[in-house]
């Protein structure tokens, strides 16, 4: 038999069923693979007890043929989502020992659905990095190694050797999805934070539509751009977690009312009669002749099951970063106002009530947020509004009007990288200019700028061994087309074999 | 556009956060790298065209104006630094 861990959910869900095993068994082989990866500080939080319990529920529930859509499915949660009665932290000190009296939407959607909470995953400070080095308690480490690396755990069980970054901000849902930590991890993107590390990671992860999935409970980094979505090892994963994550809800008002599609059934659809459009702006200069190739073969994939496959224009695409970094920092700069030192988290005392936010936050937060909220507060502030602000905001409406043009012309999704490399060593990118990590995020920045849904698939390895993914864009409201064709991109790349367990 | 150090030091201020001495030369490179590469949008021409205020077009969701939930002030005040009989405690702001 397949080890428990190594199976998909799907497969768990089967054996469940069939009772093969129990809950309990798949939850304890995932708290034991969990506390020997201690090393790769995937997890920030393991809650094994509560696993447990709520594993035993679910055994019961099954027993007594109540199985629910994610009975007994043991998942780990971004540190981003509030749960109730369990530290939540957003990978910041400011946040100290933050314990919420209540739970997020999306997390109460899974445990309603009967998923098993295995703990609370590790992630860049208040979503912020790509590449999960700015969180408070210290950086990922990939499961993927280089061919021929150094990199293994020492006898201490600290990693040695120079170790690849699992990519950001849910670096720690994708390197416990790809570590076999878990089924499944929630995971959330602003600009990217979703499918950069799913495809640094081998991984498949989808970002929804905006509106799609509930951002109450969920510690707000863009409120415009923000939304959670699913990292697991195949596109039927992805299916089955984004159903359960999804629901209208009352408490977020951009939430929208629609009804959950089926999206598992939408797998098995195909692409035939489809149009997929390739951007000619994503041709971009100095682009590695590895990820130019693999584009091309993920376009023939879709083309031998039966799309139609026609170059597109994007024109706006290379202003989208840049309107990013002025949107994204504006909208942090006023939600992070709230960490005050009042109300919750570190305090630092002051001699007066300013100086008391002033070293707060000073103390509380770390080098990246405070950098974003400085930009935002800047690009905000009188005299630059206009500038700056309302600018980025016009080219925000351009941008979405090229997506919605190509697809006044038919097209149905749109194929693209998912990153312009793979994954990189730790400390290699951005300790000089900010800018050079941003740029990790120029595929995938356009869809949260447009609102739209976005799917990384693996679809193979570059010349050091490490997975390359390629980015599946939709219409906004239909993630079907996007399981779809990620599935047949999965089909034909194959499954991407993940790394052997060398930490433990 | 850049920023000076004295500019730096105001949007501290102004964002609640001190800066040591050390930090304000750092922080102004930082700050005019981010500003210099989203100086290219300067190129585009936005005239006539609307600053998007809602990605997803939808009508806004209302809902009766009635009291749904609270009544459990200890909860609110459960995760503060200081606190006294459910209130938040800060330093004196009103002489």
């Amino acid at each position: 038999m397949t080890e428990l861990t190594h199976l998909t959910i799907a497969e768990a869900r089967d054996g469940l069923k069939a009772k093969t095993f129990s809950a309990t068994e798949l939850t304890q082989a995932h708290v034991d693979a969990i506390a020997k990866a201690r090393a790769l500080n995937a997890y920030v939080l393991e809650t094994p007890e509560k696993a447990l319990a709520m594993a035993k529920a679910s055994d019961e529930k099954i027993a007594r043929g109540e199985g629910r859509a994610l009975e007994g499915i043991p998942l780990g949660i971004k540190d981003l989502f509030c749960t109730e009665g369990v530290v939540s932290t957003a990978g910041s000190k400011i946040l100290g020992n933050f314990t919420p009296p209540y739970e997020s939407t999306v997390t109460r959607n899974l445990w309603n659905d009967g998923a098993v909470m295995l703990g609370k995953l590790n992630m860049d400070e208040f979503a912020m990095g790509s590449s999960n080095e700015t969180s408070a308690f210290g950086p990922v480490v990939s499961p993927w190694r280089r061919e021929g690396s150094n990199v293994s755990a020492g006898a201490s069980g600290a990693i040695e050797g120079t170790h690849l970054v699992p990519g950001g901000s849910s670096g720690g849902s994708a390197a416990a999805v790809a570590a076999h930590l878990c089924l499944g991890a929630t995971a959330t993107d602003t600009g990217g934070s979703i499918r950069q590390p799913a495809a640094f990671t081998g991984t498949v992860g989808i970002k929804p539509t905006y509106g799609r999935v509930s951002r109450w409970g969920t510690v707000a980094f863009a409120s415009s751009l923000d939304q959670a979505g699913p990292i697991t090892r195949t596109v039927r994963d992805s299916a089955i977690m984004l159903a359960s994550m999804a629901s209208p809800d009352p408490k977020d008002t951009t939430c929208v009312d629609l009804p959950v599609p089926d999206f598992e059934a939408a797998i098995s659809r195909g692409v035939k009669g489809l149009k997929i459009g390739i951007p000619k702006e994503y041709r971009i200069d100095g682009m590695s002749p590895e990820i130019e190739q693999l584009w091309h073969q993920g376009a023939e994939w879709l083309r031998a099951a039966g799309a139609e496959i026609v170059e597109v224009s994007l024109p706006h695409t290379k202003y989208a970063l840049p309107a990013y970094y002025i949107v994204a920092p504006a909208e942090a700069s006023s939600n992070l106002a709230r960490y005050d030192g009042v109300r919750y988290g570190l305090r630092e005392n002051g001699r007066d009530i300013v100086d008391l936010y002033e070293k707060s936050r000073a103390a509380g937060f770390g080098r990246e947020v405070k950098r974003r909220i400085m930009i935002g507060t800047y690009v905000l502030s009188a005299g630059y509004y206009d500038a700056y602000y309302v600018r980025a905001q016009k080219l925000r409406t351009l941008i979405k009007r090229d997506f919605e043009e190509v697809y006044a012309q038919g097209v149905h999704a749109i194929l693209t990288p998912a990153t312009p490399s793979s994954a990189f060593g730790i400390g290699e990118k951005g300790s000089g200019d900010p800018v050079e990590m941003y740029l990790n995020d120029i595929f995938t920045v356009t869809v949260n700028m447009a609102g739209l849904p976005g799917i990384a698939v693996p679809a193979g390895l570059d010349a050091q061994g490490l997975p390359l993914g390629l980015q599946l864009i939709g219409r906004a409201f239909d993630e079907e087309t996007l399981f779809a064709a990620g599935q047949v991109i999965e089909d034909s790349a194959g499954r991407i074999k993940l790394p052997q367990a060398w930490w433990a | 556009m850049s920023v000076d150090e004295k500019t730096v030091r105001r949007i501290a201020h102004l964002a609640r956060i001190a800066v040591t001495d050390e930090e304000v030369p750092h922080l102004q490179g930082e700050l005019n790298a981010i500003l210099s590469f989203v100086e290219q949008l300067n190129e585009v021409n936005v005239e006539g065209v609307e600053p998007m205020t809602s990605v997803t077009p939808m009508v806004m969701k209302k809902r009766q104006d009635g009291v749904t939930d609270g009544g459990y002030p200890e909860k609110i005040v459960q995760n503060a630094p200081a606190t006294e009989d459910n209130f938040f405690l800060v330093p004196k702001v009103v002489e």
